[in-house]
């Protein structure tokens, strides 16, 4: 059995991440304080709703620390929609909220000659070099990543031209799109993520 | 590219789907789960649960329904009806609901939209607008602070009803839509109330004329019986289409409605 724990980011939807590791026989559990994020096998960090919200969220947890060192140290961390936007040092969307600033870079919003947010399911298109697969995803964001960052490997999909929807270093796999929501193809992410050999 | 999407829409009763006609004569459509469930396996792109209770004692029984919804679902779950606060959109995203729609509350007091887009994202927040043909021109004036719309820009339009359509608010619909998107809606469900139930089709005019206002997706909603219907709505501007009866009735399905969709030349997911 894993251990996967998920950070409580005060935001929308963790009972559907908790619903969807549950159909995968995985009872997850809510970081109840930063030594949980810090030393779990597995953490999780979902993310509905704005940038600075959920920064301070987990400021005020003091867990910005413990996320920063296991994602350094390369420990099995799954970053979910604005979890992923999150690892940044900052974003359009709150511009005086410092990220977690893994990457150094900014998350800009989407072009306004489009629907924004972006509300449906589009085509993830991985580099070779991600354990990802190819698929159609659920997507639910206004904001975005331009680019890959250095040294990470990743997937684009198409909304008024490319963005990141998803990055993997190492153990660490960030997620632009989300995949508790985003059916079989979803549901065989997470099950590869967590049985994945750290 | 981003596929349109097809939504199968559940009305809930006393834990049971119900659908009727313009609201109206409900009759039992079956259970929430095995139905959400078929749908998803039938290709479903999301779920719309309508909570169309007439108590608030009900409302606690439909929170139960989410969460067994919740247990058996893989993909996106908008649940509305009786959201007056933002505690209890809290409560149907506990619940394990990943979308809150606001209709009658909304009107009301339209700071509710502002209030749950501020607390759970624009991305969680859609307006559920229910419309009617306006056929003779509304008495001007004002309905609980919203500016009726002056008679000289009426030329038919469609008026916002509320309380499952038992209140004509004279208020403009693509005003309305304007408005609580500026506040932070970040979906419309734009359900034609003319249409609703009676396989007439969508109102695609009325689709053209929101979508063609608000720069967030709308779902097309009410009178869907056949693919040429859905393709309609799709060309009109609906980012999405909503489907109830025909597939309650066992009709068809939502696998080949998304086939007509594909071969019509409109992307989705297959």
């Amino acid at each position: 059995m894993r251990q996967v724990v998920v950070v409580p980011t005060g935001t929308a939807n963790t009972a559907s991440v908790i619903a969807a590791f549950r159909r995968l026989d995985v009872e997850p559990v809510l970081a109840a304080n930063p030594k949980e994020v810090e030393g779990a096998d597995r953490v999780v960090l979902p993310g509905v709703g704005a940038f600075a919200p959920a920064m301070n969220r987990i400021d005020q947890l003091e867990m910005r620390g413990a996320l920063t060192t296991r994602i350094e140290e390369d420990r099995p961390t799954l970053a979910i929609c604005l979890g992923m936007q999150l690892l940044f040092a900052a974003s359009e969307e709150s511009p005086d909220t410092a990220g977690l600033g893994i990457v150094p870079e900014t998350v800009t919003r989407f072009s306004s000659d489009l629907r924004v947010p972006q509300l449906g399911w589009n085509m993830v298109e991985p580099d070779e070099s991600t354990s990802l697969e190819p698929g159609w995803a659920y997507f639910a964001n206004s904001y975005k990543v331009p680019r890959l960052p250095e040294s990470w490997s990743g997937a684009t999909t198409d909304y008024g031209g490319n963005f990141v929807s998803a990055m993997e270093r190492g153990a660490v796999l960030a997620c632009q799109f989300h995949p508790e929501l985003s059916g079989a193809w979803g549901s065989n992410l997470l099950r590869r993520w967590l049985w994945k050999v750290a | 590219m981003l596929a349109a999407r097809v939504i199968p829409c559940l009305d809930i009763k006393d834990g049971r789907v119900v659908k009727g006609v313009r609201f109206q004569e409900l009759r039992d459509a079956g259970d929430p789960v095995e139905n959400a469930a078929a749908y998803e396996e039938q290709g479903a792109d999301e779920i719309i649960l309508l909570d169309v209770s007439a108590t608030p004692e009900d409302r606690g029984n439909a929170v139960e329904t989410v969460r067994a919804v919740r247990s058996v679902l893989s993909i996106p779950l908008t649940v509305g009806g009786g959201v007056r606060r933002e505690s209890d959109a809290g409560r149907l995203l506990d619940a394990g609901a990943d979308k809150v729609g606001v209709n009658t509350a909304a009107v009301s007091r339209p700071d509710l939209v502002a209030e749950i887009a501020s607390r759970f994202g624009s991305q969680c927040t859609v307006l559920a607008v229910d419309a009617a043909f306006r056929a003779t021109p509304p008495v001007i004036g004002t309905y609980r602070g919203h500016i009726r719309t002056p008679v000289s820009q009426l030329r038919g339009g469609w008026e916002v009803v509320v309380q499952s359509g038992a209140n004509r608010t004279g208020l403009d619909v693509v005003e309305w839509c304007r408005k609580a998107t500026a506040l932070g809606a970040g979906e419309i469900l734009l359900t034609s109330w003319d249409r609703d139930g009676t396989r007439d089709g969508y109102d695609v005019d009325l689709i053209a004329a929101v979508s063609g206002a608000v720069t967030v997706p709308v779902i097309a909603s009410g009178g869907a019986a056949r693919p040429e219907h859905l393709i309609a709505a799709l060309r009109a501007g609906a980012s999405a289409a909503l489907v109830a009866s025909i597939l309650h009735d066992g009709d068809t399905t939502v696998a080949d409605l998304k086939l007509a969709l594909s071969r019509a030349g409109i992307t989705v997911r297959r």
